[in-house]
């Protein structure tokens, strides 16, 4: 069953890290769309439970699912918050373009 | 052998549909190739036996947060053109810091690959016990040991919703438009709404 075309952990933490640099890529390349980077951080969030599902998987301990699990709470979260957040700066700005978000200058 | 066709199929789809999510000109068709992206990323981890998690993504990513992104997208009326002026003067700075990353993490799961750690099973094939099924061995571990976990979810996503509502809340502004009362309607009786004339015959009637 050991033959060269199985499928082992090295396979999905290849698939976890390629999401995960595009979901990074995503980042850098749409610096001015806020929708779109929030898109990417959802990938690079969906990057981390493939991870944690596969460690869980191929050690068989049920913990890393449970974890996938908080992880996906958390991502539910931070894009209904970050949405909100969006929503609000169009209606007082008329505009999302994050290169105008500067009145703090940070 | 079915597998190994499996994996690559979804893996394959999964990587193509990232790849569309973050390249399309178009933020509506960027939600859609992310939803394409969940559902291949659900058959994933359906392949090593997580079939509730991957469940779980379908029903909250795919049925809640993509749709959610959707409705912002659509409800924003916003120049998209314009946004991505700055799009290929960032690639290169992007492209590099992301090769960079790439063989950071390819090197560390090569590491571990090929380390002395005996971790999974050699063949890769064997998931998980099998006398409970996987909903049933995680429901016990979610409400057992790790309660408090679940609790905390629970706790963030209801600060989330309150965090969401306050946030976009608008109060109705005054005298702004004819609002139904409902209790006014209700207290409405017929002997204040309704009379009774009887008006004699030729002759109109005063109100």
């Amino acid at each position: 069953m050991n033959s060269a075309g199985a499928i082992g952990i090295e396979h999905y933490l290849t698939v976890g890290a390629i999401l995960f640099v595009l979901g990074v890529l995503g980042i850098f390349l749409n610096r001015k769309n806020v929708i779109v980077i929030l898109m990417a951080v959802e990938l690079i969030l969906l990057a981390v439970n493939i991870n944690l599902v596969a460690f869980s998987a191929f050690m068989q301990d049920l913990v890393g699912q449970v974890f996938a699990m908080l992880v996906l709470t958390v991502a539910a979260a931070e894009a209904a918050i970050g949405l909100a957040i969006l929503v609000i700066y169009f209606r007082g700005h008329g505009s999302i373009a994050v290169d105008d978000i500067n009145r703090m200058k940070g | 052998m079915i597998q190994a066709i499996a994996f690559y199929f979804f893996a394959t789809i999964v990587v193509g549909a990232a790849v569309m999510t973050i390249m399309s000109k178009n933020p509506v068709h960027s939600v859609l190739w992310l939803i394409m992206a969940f559902f291949n990323a659900a058959g994933l981890m359906v392949l090593v036996g997580a079939e509730f998690i991957a469940m779980l993504l379908v029903i909250v990513y795919v049925g809640a947060v993509a749709v959610l992104f959707l409705f912002v997208v659509m409800m924003l009326d916003i120049d998209f053109a314009a946004m991505r002026a700055g799009f290929s003067r960032n690639a290169p700075l992007g492209l590099a810091v992301a090769a960079v990353l790439l063989a950071e993490l390819l090197l560390a799961a090569g590491a571990y690959s090929a380390g002395g750690i005996q971790l999974g099973t050699p063949d890769g094939s064997a998931v998980q016990a099998v006398e409970v099924s996987n909903i049933e061995a995680l429901g016990a571990l979610l409400y057992g040991r790790y309660i408090l976990l679940f609790e905390i979810a629970g706790i963030i996503l209801l600060v989330a919703m309150i965090g969401a509502i306050v946030l976009t809340f608008q109060a109705p502004k005054p005298g702004a438009r004819a609002r139904q009362d409902v209790d006014k309607q209700t207290r409405r009786r017929p002997e204040d709404a309704t009379v009774m004339k009887n008006p004699e015959i030729g002759q109109g009637v005063d109100l």
